[in-house]
């Protein structure tokens, strides 16, 4: 009778818990059957790559390595005992269950003994975690009052506390069943000495027979409710990650550096016929950032690498992610009806959050689970700009972009003047005089116009002649690339520059773009399409200089120390590393230094396009934290490859007060100045 | 020639600048005979008609509590039962001017032309004057059928104040001839400009910021120099427009009138409306990076410079002295 | 409430060089950039928002040629429930008097309870509005920067005048109004939006539908006339110092000193 009512109780809770826990996931998926259409089907090797890659790679990043490693433990860890736990489950309704292998022999045993191992290495990180959030309180995992009471706090203790009760559990029960055997004679398999099996057992080596039965029933009963009890938690709060975690890796964006579309699924030239542009309700996200929503861990590294958040926006990328799911939990609850259609903007996110992000793609690069942050801010850009609600500063820069064709609303004509300067020798074709040429400079607005940036252009043309490339520019028939235009949300005026721009560049018959401009280069690379390949000037130079068609003499400035900073969309974005690097370094005598944040972990300058237009409230200027980082690296020469970047480390200089300490240059001036004629 | 008018507009007793301003711009016409029409009440209309006697050969005293306030919309009425319909009327181009003027041509069937700059004279009928366009990037010659009169409003300070008080005037009472002054706009109170941390009006030396710092960000380099020459920061309409400084900064025709001994006018091009706030003959120092900028043209220096290069190192060598 | 707001189609201040042509009949306008008056945008935005709070309709309307239609429909996109464009040969020429009746016409076609105006345009006259509340007898406030609705019968408005005050008047509806840049924040305008109007209609209206006679408009009917554009002759102006910078700036601060610049 006992025995049948414990199978009963074994039978019913697992199919209770499973039931409930089913139900659960429905109501959570809910919203995203209201969703907007996400294709996230294609390149499937990659993405079954990824699941192993990303976790792996993402989990231990600098910085983050304790909690990388201790993750990485558990996971192993858990796969090693799920073979026990389903063991376990399935005996408690026909004892006499075991999985092929498992049942005796050395397998068996030897499977026993890495479990057990694997069960303290289990307890031992689930304590070792409680201990960084109880004692060590890594800044990260801070709430700031103004996003509400910390539920992360007793989220973590919750979650922890719940694991590691599991583990203490799973270790009685196997221990108290080892005890039963080695009372009866019957086989065991080795305890390791000192692991939580090995402990429990020599305890209860003082108790009786019937004790340790008794012991071992009540720890299986409960232990199968808090397992079934573990698995109904998980959907409701950052542990959810471990049902949505794998999907969501599994469906992440391949595509860097592009945006998506407004709707996947309607084409360019029939976006006119959409009712609504961007995100304005929850039901506008995709079925894709729903679940980043859901699947976020609270983890805060999204918001520890932003920039805004460092220099005091009001923007926290973890809070985009937190509050998106605790609106989905409020409105789409377990019980009751749907709360839907209901405005974003200003009640669950504030306007000038979401115009505080410079779309420079750290969160990105961190996020362990792989959640996009830039398409959502893009489309709730996209919806506010659909309601007129653009900030006074940025409608300027658009409409003279609109009529001008770049943002300060200069005259066309005046777009290619800074060739006039340029010396005898080096041939500048004029694509919009009938001129051709194998490719062209895509110079864009800033670099045209500004009367700083105008250097740069003149630059990066005297270096292409000196690389002996057949280039010309478009002049007046080139219009600013839309980078900015189509992240800042205008996406039917960036579709107007898109357009524009490619007839004029398929007009000119080039086979190949060259740009010093990272912005052109990511808009023409990954939103533009039909083009001839497009590269950034320090490809070009990499290349001559590796080819020796290109010699550069030495430093001229021996006694200077040269630090590269990488710019968000030549790094980060289009993962440009090493070119840039490798030119400096061809310099004789150029001694360079690394600053703590480079590479994929550079700290955005603030600078992009229209970023120059925008007024947030800050703490302090990105470019002042950076430059003040250069410094700190014992470097008195900052060296980018970008002219926003430029502007924005020159003036940060200024305001720094670092004149005369450093000084900031562009790196095509810098080679153009080491040209060995 | 028809009989020539000018409005005084006045406050606290006193007349405003362009009382004398449009007396100058009444002899440019030729007129020898002008009359001054003052509206009001009690002692302060007194003061200021008795004061305009001196300027004008005959001074029209309206007196009635409708227009205790300069009500526009009363004064038309008013304007209309006693002026002379073929008269010529000037008044200043100023916020009342503006207000009256258009709304009192149409009344008196006479011809409108607003802001003049400059009189090329009046040849019969005919009335030559100048005017500007776009900001002032152009200048137009216009002619003015004034046959059956004409309101002509003139830009404050395009004429020099006459101040030969030699005309030995008589005031006359024209009260009794207002008419019925009911108007469907009631004057209800003035709201003061917020005080701001800085009285500029007050300021000895001013350092002036305009559109050429490009970005808000820039504007620091502008209070660091007024801080290096113990200076006050004021600046051009766009600035405040912007919301980068406060309007009580802002220095012009419809800001604050200032009376500085030294005026720095930085990336300011010099429009009339800026210009239009400075009294008291300064002594202007404009930097701009644009050659024509029409400040060049009223500052006795002028430096051809961008500021955002220029400023620092100004500021720079004045720290170190 | 109706609302009339009078719109313009003008070369952008800020994204043209504005010289005098080479015949002096004109400005070039060859490598123009054409908007809505900076003014009149705000006082659309106002109505919007007038319309938002009290309900009603709003109207555009603009004195122009086929080109002013752009405008309108901008002014559409932004929110304007209907345009209407006041076109005819006739017009060509008409000076402020002649453009306030055409307007004052096209008021008396409909049943409007506000008429906002731009305080001025490009010519910077500052006119037309006060001109068309004197011929429709309806009462007038120029250089409004705040627009209150008291009820159906009258409006509590504040006007900016010297010193950076506000001068705050009760106005009997029907009214007209002009209205000062800054009032407001004007919302954005997607080219989205522009092309949802693309294709709406827009009524247009000549002179024999409004009754206009060709001795009222036109250049015919025209009391100010603008005989040329020209460059005024610069005085002598500023003295420009010269050299390299340092040389400039130690005048400079010679200068200072000797003007009580530096305490």
């Amino acid at each position: 009778m006992g025995t049948f009512l414990l199978s009963f109780f074994a039978l019913l809770i697992p199919v209770a818990g499973i039931a409930l826990f089913i139900y659960i996931v429905a109501r959570r998926l809910a919203p995203l059957f209201r969703a907007a259409p996400d294709f996230r089907f294609d390149n499937i090797g990659k993405r079954l790559f990824g699941l192993y890659e990303y976790p792996h790679h993402r989990m231990p990043r600098p910085g983050y390595e304790l909690s990388g490693y201790i993750h990485i433990t558990t996971i192993i860890c858990l796969g090693v005992l799920s073979l026990q736990v389903i063991t376990l489950l399935l005996q408690g309704i026909s004892p006499s269950f075991s999985l092929p292998f498992l049942d005796k022999g050395i397998i068996a045993d030897g499977y026993r003994m890495i479990s057990d191992l694997a069960l303290t290495v289990l307890l031992g990180a689930c304590l070792l975690a409680l201990y960084r959030r109880i004692i060590l309180k890594p800044e990260r995992y801070n709430v700031p009052k103004s996003y509400g009471k910390d539920k992360t706090f007793p989220d973590a203790l919750l979650s922890l506390g719940l694991l590691a009760s599991l583990a203490v559990l799973d270790i009685v029960y196997i221990a108290s069943g080892w005890r039963v055997d080695a009372y009866a004679g019957a086989d065991t398999h080795i305890l390791i000495p000192f692991t939580g099996t090995w402990i429990t057992a020599t305890i209860f080596s003082l108790f009786s027979p019937t004790a340790n039965q008794v012991v071992h029933v009540l720890s299986f009963m409960l232990l199968i409710v808090l397992i079934f009890g573990f698995v109904c938690y998980l959907p409701f709060g950052r542990f959810f990650h471990l049902v949505t975690g794998p999907p969501n890796v599994f469906f992440k964006k391949i595509k860097k550096g592009s945006v998506k579309p407004v709707k996947w699924g309607i084409a360019d030239d029939k976006l006119d016929e959409l009712e609504s542009f961007g995100v304005k309700k929850f039901e506008d996200f995709t079925w894709k950032h729903m679940l980043d929503f859901y699947t976020c861990t609270d983890c805060g590294r999204c918001s520890d690498n932003c920039p805004a958040t460092t220099v005091g926006r009001p923007l926290s990328p973890r809070f985009i992610s937190i509050k998106g799911r605790n609106y989905a939990f409020s409105h789409y609850p377990l019980k009751g009806p749907f709360i839907q259609n209901e405005p974003l903007m200003g009640d669950v996110f504030s306007d000038d959050e979401i115009w505080s992000c410079t779309t420079c793609g750290a969160c990105e690069e961190e996020c362990p689970v792989t959640i996009e942050y830039i398409d959502k801010i893009v489309d709730l850009r996209r919806g506010m700009v659909d309601d007129g609600n653009v900030p006074q500063s940025l409608q300027k820069p658009l409409s003279a972009i609109e009529k001008r064709g770049n943002p300060w609303g200069k005259m066309e004509k005046k777009r290619g003047e800074w060739t006039k300067d340029l010396p005898e020798g080096c041939d500048v074709k004029l694509f919009e005089a009938g001129d051709t040429a194998e490719t062209l400079y895509f110079v864009d607005s800033i670099t045209s116009y500004d009367d700083r940036m105008i250097s740069i252009a003149q630059a990066t043309a005297k270096l292409l002649c000196a690389g002996g490339a057949d280039f010309g520019i478009l002049g007046k028939d080139e219009k600013d690339s839309g980078n900015e235009v189509r992240r800042f949300g205008e996406e039917m005026l960036f579709q107007d520059l898109k357009n524009h721009n490619t007839e004029m560049i398929l007009e000119s018959g080039v086979k190949q773009i060259v740009t010093a401009d990272p912005h052109a280069l990511n808009t023409l690379k990954n939103d533009y399409a039909g083009l001839p390949p497009v590269e950034h000037i320090s490809q070009f130079l990499a290349r001559k200089i590796k080819n020796s068609d290109i010699s550069l003499k030495s430093v001229e400035k021996p006694e200077a120390v040269y630090t590269y900073h990488d710019p968000c969309y030549l790094g980060r974005h289009n993962e440009i590393y090493d070119a840039p690097r490798d030119v400096l370094d061809a310099i004789p005598g150029l001694r360079r230094v690394e600053m703590a944040k480079s590479r994929d972990r550079s700290f955005c300058c603030s600078g992009g396009g229209l970023m120059l237009f925008y007024e947030p409230e800050e703490e302090e200027r990105m470019g002042v934290l950076r430059v003040k980082m250069a410094a700190e690296a014992g470097a008195t020469v900052m060296v980018t490859a970008c002219p926003f970047c430029l502007v924005n480390m020159e003036d940060a200089i200024k305001i720094a007060g670092l004149e005369g300490k450093l000084e900031a240059i562009d790196l095509a001036e810098l080679v153009e100045r080491h040209l060995d004629k | 020639m028809a009989q020539v008018f000018a409005y005084i507009t006045h406050k606290g007793g006193v007349a405003d600048d362009s009382a004398l301003e449009l007396a100058a711009a009444a002899k440019k016409l030729g007129a020898d005979a002008v009359t001054a029409v003052v509206t009001g009440t009690g002692g302060g209309l007194d003061a200021v008609c008795n004061a305009m006697a001196a300027s004008y050969k005959e001074v029209w005293k309206i007196d009635n509590a409708a227009m205790a306030y300069p009500n526009a919309e009363v004064v038309r009425k008013a304007l209309v039962n006693i002026l002379p319909g073929d008269c010529l009327l000037l008044l200043p181009h100023d916020t009342f001017g503006i207000d009256l003027g258009p709304g009192l041509s149409i009344k008196m069937n006479s011809a409108y032309v607003s802001d003049v700059v400059g009189i090329d004279g009046l040849e019969g009928a005919t009335l030559k004057v100048v005017r500007q366009e776009f900001g002032g990037a152009a200048s137009t010659h216009m002619t003015v059928d004034t046959a059956a009169g004409a309101v002509v409003t003139f830009r404050p300070g395009s004429f020099a104040a006459d101040e030969s008080k030699s005309a030995g005037g008589q005031v006359v009472d024209k009260s009794g001839d207002a008419g019925d002054l009911t108007a469907k706009r009631k004057y209800l109170e003035t709201v003061a400009a917020e005080v701001g941390d800085v009285d500029i009006t007050k300021s000895d030396v001013l350092v002036s910021v305009g559109r050429g710092i490009e970005e808000q960000d820039n504007l620091q380099i502008v209070f660091d120099l007024a801080e290096a020459m113990k200076a006050d920061v004021s600046c051009s309409r766009p600035i405040v427009d912007a919301k980068w400084l406060e309007k009580s900064r802002q220095v012009g025709t419809s800001g604050l009138t200032v009376k500085p001994k030294v005026y720095m006018a930085l990336g300011i091009s010099g429009a009339f409306q800026h210009v239009g706030g400075l009294k008291g003959n300064p002594f202007i120092i404009a930097i701009n990076k644009n050659p024509k900028a029409p400040i060049f043209q009223v500052a006795d220096v002028g430096i051809e410079a961008n500021i955002l290069e220029f400023i620092p190192e100004l500021t720079e060598k004045i720290k170190s002295l | 409430m109706e609302i009339l707001v009078c719109v313009k189609r003008v070369p952008d201040t800020a994204e043209n060089e504005i010289s005098v042509n080479s015949a002096g009949n004109d400005i070039d306008r060859g490598d123009l950039v054409y908007s809505v008056n900076e003014w009149d945008n705000y006082a659309v935005e106002e109505a919007i928002q007038i319309v938002d709070r009290v309900g009603g309709n709003m109207t555009v309307v603009a004195v122009g040629d086929d080109e002013s239609e752009e405008v309108l429909r901008r002014e559409m996109a932004m929110g304007a429930n209907d345009g209407l464009l006041l076109k005819d040969s006739a017009f060509e020429g008409s000076d402020g008097k002649g453009t306030a009746s055409i307007l004052k016409a096209a008021v008396q076609k409909g049943k409007y309870d506000l008429i906002l105006t731009g305080a001025q345009a490009e010519a910077g006259a500052a006119q037309v509005g006060g001109m068309l509340a004197a011929m429709l007898d309806y009462p007038y406030a120029s250089l409004v920067n705040k627009v209150e609705v008291i009820d159906d019968k009258k409006l509590k408005v504040g006007r900016e005048i010297e010193g950076g005050n506000q001068e705050i008047n009760e106005i009997e509806l029907p009214c007209v109004l002009s209205i000062q840049t800054g009032i407001n924040e004007p919302r954005y305008v997607g080219i989205r939006g522009i092309r949802k109007v693309a294709s709406v209609e827009i009524p247009v209206m000549g002179a024999s539908d409004l009754g206009l006679g060709a001795d009222t408009v036109g250049t015919a009917g025209a009391k100010v006339k603008r005989v040329d554009y020209f460059v005024p002759e610069m005085g002598a102006g500023a003295e420009m110092l010269e050299g390299s910078t340092e040389e400039i700036i130690d005048k400079l601060v010679e200068l200072l000193k000797a003007k009580g610049g530096l305490k």
